[in-house]
């Protein structure tokens, strides 16, 4: 450093002191800000806690708890049939597919499996309930980000869907159909033809949204390069479903995994993106919804005949030992690993939800996010809170 | 109405246009509630809209605003509340002062400034000022949030919108918004008296310019960042309730018409018809009838603009609010610059 | 070499117990390694074996419940409950075992990783800096079962009020509704007249 005469040196100084003044002067309070529990974008009760900088998120962090209701605890306390009702309500746009993994492990352990026919049919319902969920995502992300139309067209098409799955079950919401060793019914009659029908209009219902949201520039500028998860980092937080293949990794339990469903029985494409943005991970939901139609329809068609309820004794007794079965549900990977003790109920049940992993990635992604970002984030990772509290 | 009541004292003048000022802002607000919000938009959204208050919900406005009026005037407790009451009130009085220079007719105006154009702008920026003191009188953090991003959008939003203007200005030859009118209906494109010369056809990159800044001004989508009720659940008004959040809501669309009958105006040949179809010459020889006709024509340009800002209202997702600010800046400003400079550059050469 | 050698091999004597079922195509592996080696375990799979894929971690209490199932007939004498803890697959010589599952998003294979965790201290290494997403999992299994995970940052509660007393999964934790309650439900799984048990087999 050259040596600087002390006029120059007081200069140098008094100038150096002026930019740290000025520095400490534009520097702004913070601000925090409570988003939810009680918030439109939130969809339940998720609190997410940010610290802002003007608009800018410097540290967030959702806040889950506002809906735990200890299902592992109070499956602990139920017959093997009885954890149907409860696991229903975990996600409950897509309930039937909660009830698959669970139904399916405790086969697993007492060593029998579902007839052909039953296991058609637990994929139909399967698929239609991933069609009744994510349709009415794909119109809520419109509200999301300010499009306010979507959303009637999404619950004017799944009402579709609701009625198929109620025809079939008897419940919209919560079929609580599914028994270890088959299925509660047979379909019901017409159910073939009006569930192709059904089948047409959302993909119409798919083409509707694809024109008026994902072809829209300000929908692309709200979500092309926003909440970026690189491939290794989705894969360390365990995301799964839409948010793991929007990433780039090419992996779908459904066809990934052997279990007794019908999957495996009909020829279907899995949907990936290697941006691993917003976009990608919407963009692969409605590819998704799509394909899903063309699998109920191609299952209709090699749809077996026979009984649905495999023979299983009155009273249910698992044998000891653990299980963890995973299907790939509307919102990713929902497992359960089920210890039986060899009595009527579990010994203890994990259940593993996707919405738990798929958000707990969030206060790595919301760093330095604008406000209105945390929203597009949170609607494209799509979360249930019932799925995140259990 | 009010050349043709100049012989009357001035008192009842007076009482005439506050009356006059009121069903001009309250008839469009209601209209565009009615006719586009509850029906219009909800056949584009497959929904039936208000059934049950009247022959197919045609009272349902009524409804609403006899709920809203039976409600508790809240506020919250650490609100600045003289302030916070008063925020509506102004936003509502930019719209009734934006009324005042409107033209409806040839001698149906309020008042018929000289500088019309540049009062209608000033005054329209008035209601900045309402919403930036209710989001900071409100002690809500939404609240606050919603009102920084309006006041940083209104102001953004004003520039395009002035220099839109000044083409139409300059083709014009005037700031008077009756002589915009007159220039438009009795001018001729090439020699063709036809039409007149609406300026839609020839500013309309200035016309597109003033629509999108209309819909910014107006905080709609896909320019609705101060509301945003997905991220900030009202903006600044999360917290009014009540007949203070009426005044809001009646003068939103309250101010929709007036920009879409200040827009018909400066882009469409407002009230009037061509003046070669029924051989006027000027603003004297035009018949007595155009005071009647003149404000149902004006009434239907309105519809037809409001239509468009609630259909891209109602289809568009929202912008964030940088890029809000970079398209106004880097787009239409320097849009506008070159729109000017093309118009007087025509204008010299013609 | 079958996967199940593969990670036995390169988890080396940290493998306490090793377990492996289901049919060809599809098997399901779990590995008990040495409570000290819990940590190392996942860094090793994951960088030599390809476990990438963290699924979930919780844990689990083998102590069979004293309040039983709450399904008894409250009137009647209870009998008494055998509270010797017997572990699942892979042994054990602890009440409390951690267990986690990892996955290679290439061969989509899966293997459970089980941990004793010391009775006296409940204590065990964190992932956290194996694997990011285990900071939820860890948190939560913490307040359900209160272990407690060194090296894990933030170990607040994430369900449960700051103050909330008492671990809800344990089994001594009671389930009060169960308790000044009787189920309900108990007419259902009461044995149908006849021995209902040997209608129809699995088989």
């Amino acid at each position: 450093m050259t040596m600087l005469g002390d006029r120059q040196q007081l200069a140098y100084i008094a100038s150096q002191a002026a930019d740290a003044r000025v520095n400490v002067e534009l520097e702004t309070e913070g601000m925090t800000l409570n988003i939810g529990p009680q918030h439109p974008a939130t969809h339940g009760t998720l609190r997410i806690i940010a610290r802002l900088d003007g608009e800018q998120v410097v540290w967030a962090e959702p806040s889950c708890g506002y809906m735990h209701r200890g299902y592992e605890k109070l499956t602990e306390v139920r017959t093997f049939p009885q954890v149907t009702a409860l696991v229903n309500r975990i996600d409950w746009l897509g309930s039937f597919a909660n009830e698959v993994p669970f139904i399916l492990a405790a086969e697993q352990l007492m060593g029998i499996e579902a007839p052909p026919r039953a296991q058609w049919i637990r994929t139909i319902l399967f698929e239609l309930s991933r069609i009744a969920n994510v349709s009415l995502v794909l119109g809520d992300l419109g509200v999301q980000l300010g499009a306010i139309t979507p959303v009637f067209f999404a619950f004017r098409d799944r009402e579709y869907v609701l009625n198929l799955i109620e025809g079939a079950t008897g419940g919209r919401f919560h079929p609580n159909f599914d028994r270890i060793g088959g299925l509660k019914d047979d379909l019901p009659a017409g159910f073939i033809d009006e569930t192709r029908a059904v089948m047409r209009k959302m993909r119409k219902f798919c083409d509707e949204i694809e024109g008026l949201l994902f072809g829209n520039e300000i929908f692309e500028a709200r979500t092309r390069g926003i909440g970026v998860i690189p491939r290794d980092v989705a894969l360390q937080y365990g995301l799964s479903g839409a948010n793991l293949r929007g990433s780039g990794v090419d992996w779908d339990l459904r066809r990934d995994q052997k279990l007794p469903m019908a999957w495996d029985k009909v020829d279907w494409k899995v949907w990936t993106h290697p941006d691993g943005d917003s976009y990608a991970r919407c963009w692969i939901r409605l590819q998704e919804v799509r394909e899903s139609t063309l699998i109920v329809e191609k299952l209709l068609d090699s749809l077996p005949s026979g009984p649905v309820m495999a023979k299983v004794p009155r009273i249910i007794k698992v044998p000891e030992g653990e299980a963890w079965v995973s299907t790939e549900n509307p919102l990713g990977e929902m497992g359960y690993y089920v210890v039986s003790k060899g009595e009527l109920g579990p010994f203890r049940v994990k259940i593993r939800s996707a919405s738990f992993n798929n958000i707990s990635i969030v206060p790595w992604l919301l760093k330095g996010v604008y406000v209105p970002d945390i929203i597009t984030i949170l609607a494209s990772l799509y979360f249930i809170l019932g799925d995140i509290d259990r | 109405m009010l050349g043709l009541i100049a012989g009357i004292p001035y008192w009842a003048q007076s009482l005439l246009r506050v009356l006059g000022g009121i069903v001009a802002v309250l008839l469009p607000a209601g209209t565009i509630v009615y006719v586009f919000l509850f029906k219009m938009m909800s056949f584009m959204q497959s929904r039936l809209g208000p059934m049950e208050a009247g022959p197919f919900g045609s009272l349902q406005l009524f409804a609403e605003v006899g709920k809203w009026l039976q409600k508790e005037d809240l506020y919250p407790e650490r609100a600045d509340k003289f302030i916070f009451k008063m925020a509506p009130l102004i936003v509502l009085s930019s719209t009734f002062l934006l009324v005042a220079v409107v033209p409806f007719g040839p001698d149906a105006w309020f008042t018929n400034f000289e500088a019309g154009v540049f009062y209608a702008l000033a005054v329209s920026s008035v209601s900045v000022l309402g919403i930036l003191i209710a989001g900071w009188a409100s002690a809500n953090k939404y609240s606050l949030l919603g009102g920084l991003r309006g006041a940083g959008q209104l102001i953004a939003y004003e520039l395009p919108m002035v220099l839109a203007v000044i083409g139409v200005v300059i083709q014009a030859d005037t700031m008077n918004l009756q002589q915009i009118v007159v220039a438009q209906n009795a001018g001729s494109i090439f020699g063709w008296d036809g039409l007149g010369n609406p300026y839609i056809l020839t500013q309309f990159i200035g016309f597109i310019i003033f629509m999108i800044a209309v819909q910014a001004e107006l905080t709609q989508t896909p320019f609705d960042m101060p509301i945003a009720e997905s991220e900030l659940v009202s903006g600044y008004m999360t917290e009014y309730s009540g007949f203070r959040f009426l005044i809001f809501f009646i003068s939103e669309f309250a101010t929709a018409g007036v920009f879409a009958l200040i827009a018909s105006i400066l882009f469409l040949g407002g009230w009037g018809v061509p003046f070669s179809w029924f051989g006027w010459t000027s603003i004297d020889s035009i018949d007595n009838w155009m005071n009647v006709v003149g404000p149902l024509i004006m009434f239907t340009k309105m519809m037809l603009l409001v239509f468009v800002i609630m259909w891209v209202r109602f289809s568009y997702p929202r912008f964030r609010e940088d890029q809000l600010q970079r398209f106004a800046w880097k787009v239409l400003i320097p849009l506008s610059l070159v729109n000017i400079m093309a118009t007087s550059v025509l204008k010299v050469a013609f | 070499m079958s996967s199940l050698a593969e990670i036995t091999a390169v988890l080396g004597d940290a493998v306490e117990e090793s377990f492996e079922k289901g049919p060809e195509g599809n098997v399901d592996t779990w590995v008990r390694v040495k409570t000290s080696a819990w940590r190392d375990a996942a860094s090793v799979l994951r960088e030599k074996l390809g476990y990438d894929y963290f699924c979930f971690l919780s844990a689990i209490d083998w102590m069979p419940s004293p309040y039983g199932r709450g399904e008894e007939d409250p009137t009647a004498e209870r009998e008494p409950i055998d509270s010797t803890i017997r572990q699942g697959y892979t042994g054990g010589a602890t009440r409390m075992q951690v267990f986690a599952r990892l996955v290679n998003h290439r061969t989509h294979h899966g293997v459970t990783l089980k941990a004793d965790v010391p009775d006296d201290s409940l204590t065990i290494d964190s992932w956290v800096g194996v694997f990011a997403g285990a900071n939820w999992h860890e948190r939560e299994t913490h307040e359900m079962f209160g272990i407690t995970f060194a090296g894990h940052p933030d170990l607040r509660n994430m369900y449960l009020p700051t103050d909330f007393e008492g671990y809800p999964l344990r089994k001594d934790f009671p389930l009060l509704a169960r308790i000044v309650k009787p189920w309900p439900g108990i007419v259902d799984v009461e044995p149908l007249p006849g021995g209902g048990d040997e209608e129809g087999g699995a088989e």
